[in-house]
């Protein structure tokens, strides 16, 4: 019967093609994109950790050298955060939004297929920097003295201060673009206070992102011009303070975190009411707290600067308000607790992967409280005690928060199910492999070990967890292979899974599944949150589904991607000169101005 | 670390803490001698004021997180979806629940603010006046130790005197580093352009290695140090050994050919040797034949792994500025046999 409902509902303006992709201005296929692309970047990093983890299992190991292994956590940290959980985010924002509010696609369509087009080939740039002349190999969060001409004389951090920039511009249009479409394209009667938790915490994320973004992109600018025309603002020689760069850095990299974490927390907020078959506990607590996460974040960034002695008053300062964003984070746990108290739950890998990340968070963000007390942190901080912290914030919560949407959401993005047996294999393996990999981290990281060394002594104690470690990061490569079987199987020949497999409250669950072009061929009537919970809104929603006329939807335009790889190449022509910069010019407003004049028929 | 008990106004701490410690310490074994890198193994009064206050946190972190992980279990054993469950009633929320689970994290937070400001102030404050001074420079990618007030100077062994307070300065030449004995406190970073200070008094005595904790570049995992806690004798007769002029070897001794393969080489112009020359970019080597380590702590100090080091710098330690002079064999014998002399 649901095979039926698919067809009759397959949008006659259905294309196929590599060309229709290239071109697409759907915000489903583009969120597709940004999907597969992302995962694609996950296993790179994945790969990346998992060279690192080798030669970290046994001390005075010779199996890569130093400048290597400076490369591989500098670009696995890199990827991991821009190129995967961020992208891996945007993907759901993509392809959920739309749907989830009950629109037909996003308020710019090209300017989504333009951001996509630019992550993408920001990505790939930065990647090349491997293949030319070494990749950047001064971490993830590039201290300045040590990113100056000076000490890092090859391209390796040009690829990374560059490769940002481009990757920042994705960002900002995204985020501009998710603002303006949840602002103002969600149904009739859909208020802001009957929102799915997911569109709030994308609305929260990406005012972090447009307001946290410039702080990063004038601190490359600062060293892009330090690199490329010798001014002097991280030149400890000509009197420049180097923690200016800390500042900057961190004024970005603590919102940063809560940009990788907010959508995993919307997620989790509409899973779990989904398969304990009862409403948020607390709904408005749970956006308030997500809001006063967002407003905090922006006032504790020196909590990663404590032993660049900042003096006691700052010190304490941050540490308080650092303890301060615990409030709102238990907050949540508690209501996401008490949502499932009474409930009648259903362990569908989905929620299995959404109470992974409730007990994994949990764990992370008490062994963040453990070093926002500063004389602690002063032991802890640049230990493997903040691996561990900062992987059970980012694996045990966004990356399980991401799993648990892809299962929940697959069925609606593909019209099929995935394998539930594989599912549950790939939840259990990943709980154990984690937790083997980065649990033993605490107490390395307690007993002495630093972070960012690519040896150790013999005698220090260190062996047998690192040996852990790397068995647990070898048994995590096998479980994500168990998720790729698993997905690339099910898009195939999974079970079909009709418009609602799983009672699911918001719109997205009213239209077939995969969803029409259009999503919904009239505007649903939003009555209330959880509409497809309450008899008349479902009604409204269920109606949407009959089209009643015409319907008008934006054309494919090849400019987003002639835009996107100008100004990637005109950005790329710092490193390789004028003849790759003008032309990049000359095609990016050429693409501009093609798209500004473009019919839109 | 049976030494707990006895510091001064921690004693109300009931015995549940000492048992999250203890668990704590025991699940990752007990002796500095398997973990001689240990933050927690506390032998400095700021060690301990950290330890103190790292055990409370411990302490709260446990019982949250136990509490947490029980109900989250319980509710999804109790609550799971049953044949014939009926369906759940829609509750949308619980103004009270909501209060008291704000109310509680808060209370909790206070709890662990207060003694942590406390222990910010006492640890940042004026170091006591009687304390030793010890100037620490990071350079690329080893530890020098100035004495301003002994006159004494040194690389990647540190020396100080047991129970006497130590007010150490922390410098750097080129990038950031990061100035890290666990064993006596937390790290403090060293910053081009500002100097930072931190003081502690060791309270036993003993060898503890300590390293750089911020990427430097290349070889920032080969920027190791020791630090030496000696009797108030053994250090006073450090201090004197140190300030002694370099030994001078008789001129047919291997040694003596070593000295002259020093002063008409290239080593001059980056280390310095008391009266022969004053190169500030390697360490001082006046006394060199009195540490146990070279290359920034990295290999022990012996004839063999000194030749090997003088021989070929760039092959025993990544990027070091130290150059491959390509010297013969028997320069590099000399050479070894002259720095062995300089005790």
């Amino acid at each position: 019967m649901a095979t039926t409902v698919a067809t009759a509902h397959a949008p006659a303006e259905t294309q196929s093609g590599v060309w229709s992709w290239i071109t697409t201005v759907d915000h489903k296929r583009i969120g597709a994109l940004y999907g597969v692309t992302a995962f694609i970047f996950f296993m790179l990093g994945g790969i990346e950790a998992l060279l690192l983890r080798i030669q970290l299992m046994k001390p005075e190991n010779t199996f890569i050298g130093p400048d290597v292994f400076n490369q591989l956590f500098t670009m696995h940290g890199t990827t991991m955060i821009f190129l995967a959980i961020m992208p891996l985010s945007a993907s759901f924002f993509n392809f959920m939004i739309p749907l989830m509010i009950g629109a037909r696609d996003v308020a710019f369509p090209r300017l989504n297929a333009f951001s996509y087009w630019v992550y993408l080939f920001g990505a790939i740039f930065l990647n090349l920097s491997f293949v030319l002349g070494g990749a950047p190999d001064v971490g993830w969060f590039g201290y300045s003295n040590l990113t100056s001409s000076q000490y890092s004389p090859g391209h390796g951090v040009d690829f990374w201060a560059i490769g940002l920039q481009i990757l920042g511009v994705a960002s900002l249009a995204a985020a501009f673009n998710f603002i303006v479409t949840i602002v103002n394209l969600r149904a009739p009667g859909m208020k802001m206070m009957r929102m799915p938790p997911f569109v709030w915490m994308t609305l929260v994320t990406s005012f972090l992102i447009i307001f946290a973004f410039p702080v990063i992109t004038v601190a490359l600018v600062f060293l892009l011009f330090d690199r490329f025309t010798g001014t002097n603002f991280f030149v400890p020689a000509a009197g420049a303070d180097p923690l200016l760069w800390q500042h900057l850095f961190w004024l970005f990299g603590h919102p940063e975190v809560y940009i990788l974490i907010l959508p995993a927390m919307g997620i989790v907020s509409e899973v779990l009411p989904t398969f304990s078959r009862k409403p948020l506990f607390g709904y408005p607590v749970v956006v308030y707290s997500g809001i006063f996460i967002g407003f905090m974040g922006w006032g504790v960034w020196s909590h990663h600067m404590f032993s660049v002695g900042l003096g006691p008053l700052a010190d304490s300062f941050f540490a308080i308000s650092t303890m301060l964003i615990a409030i709102p984070t238990a907050v949540k746990i508690f209501n996401w607790i008490a949502t499932m108290w009474g409930g009648r739950i259903e362990l569908k890998t989905a929620m299995l992967f959404a109470l992974g990340f409730i007990c994994l968070f949990t764990m992370g963000g008490l062994s963040g409280f453990m070093h926002a007390s500063p004389p602690a942190d002063l032991q802890q901080t640049d230990t493997y005690f903040v691996v561990a912290h900062i992987h059970y914030v980012l694996f045990g919560g966004a990356i399980m928060g991401i799993f648990a949407g892809l299962y929940y959401w697959f069925p609606k993005m593909t019209g099929r199910l995935m394998n539930e047996k594989l599912g549950q294999i790939h939840f259990w393996l990943t709980m154990i492999a984690m937790n083997l990999t980065f649990f033993p981290m605490h107490f390395v990281g307690l007993l002495g070990m630093p972070r960012r060394v690519y040896t150790y002594a013999h005698g220090m104690g260190f062996d047998t967890m690192n040996l852990m470690s790397t068995v647990g990061a070898l048994l995590l490569a096998i479980s994500v292979l168990v998720f790729v079987i698993n997905f690339l199987t099910s898009v195939r020949s999974g079970k079909v899974a009709g418009n609602d497999p799983w009672g699911g409250a918001s719109l997205e669950w009213a239209i077939p599944s995969p969803p029409p072009a259009y999503n919904f061929a009239s505007l649903p009537v939003v009555h209330s949150l959880d509409p497809l919970w309450h008899t008349e809104s479902r009604e409204s929603a269920l109606a949407s589904n009959q089209r009643t006329g015409p319907i008008h939807m934006p054309p494919n335009s090849f400019w987003p991607i002639v835009s996107a790889f100008g100004m990637t190449l005109m950005m790329s022509g710092m490193i390789f000169g004028w003849f790759a910069g003008i032309p990049g010019l000359i095609i990016m407003l050429v693409g501009i101005y093609s798209w500004a004049f473009e019919p839109c028929v | 670390m049976a030494v707990r008990g006895n510091r001064a106004g921690f004693s109300r701490w009931t015995g549940a803490l000492f048992a999250a410690a203890t668990l704590a310490l025991l699940a990752t074994g007990c002796s500095l001698r398997d973990f001689p890198q240990s933050s927690l193994h506390p032998h400095s009064d700021y060690a301990w004021t950290i330890q103190h206050l790292l055990e409370q946190l411990t302490f709260w972190v446990v019982v949250i997180f136990a509490l947490v992980q029980a109900l989250l279990i319980y509710t999804v054993i109790r609550f799971r979806s049953r044949p014939g469950a009926p369906d759940p009633k829609p509750v949308h929320g619980n103004t009270v629940l909501e209060i008291a689970w704000t109310v509680a994290p808060a209370i909790i937070l206070t709890v662990i603010a207060v003694p942590t400001v406390m222990a910010i102030f006492q640890t940042q404050g004026k170091p006591p006046k009687d304390a030793i001074h010890v100037k620490v420079v990071g350079h690329q990618w080893w530890w020098e130790f100035q004495y301003p007030e002994l006159g004494v100077v040194t690389g990647s062994e540190m020396h100080v005197p047991v129970n006497k307070p130590v007010a150490v300065d922390i410098e750097t030449v080129d990038v950031l580093h990061s100035f890290w004995f666990p064993a006596v406190g937390g790290k403090r970073d060293a910053v081009p352009n500002h100097t930072n200070r931190m003081f502690f008094t060791p309270d036993s005595v003993g060898e503890f290695p300590g390293q750089c904790a911020e990427l430097c570049g290349i070889s920032h995992a080969n920027m190791r140090m020791k630090l030496f806690v000696d009797t108030p004798e053994a250090f006073a007769a450090w201090v004197a050994d140190q300030k002694k002029p370099p030994a001078e070897p008789d001129s047919s001794t291997l040694a003596g050919r070593g000295k002259l393969e020093f002063s008409n080489g290239a080593c001059v112009s980056c280390h310095t040797i008391d009266g022969i020359s004053a190169g500030t970019i390697g360490p001082n080597l006046t006394h060199f034949g009195s540490r146990t380590s070279i290359a920034g702590a990295i290999y022990d100090n012996n004839t063999e792994n000194l030749a090997h080091w003088i021989a070929t710098p760039d092959k025993r330690k990544p990027g070091t500025l130290m150059l491959n002079l390509g010297l013969e064999k028997a320069q590099v014998d000399a050479l070894v046999a002259y720095m062995q002399s300089l005790k």
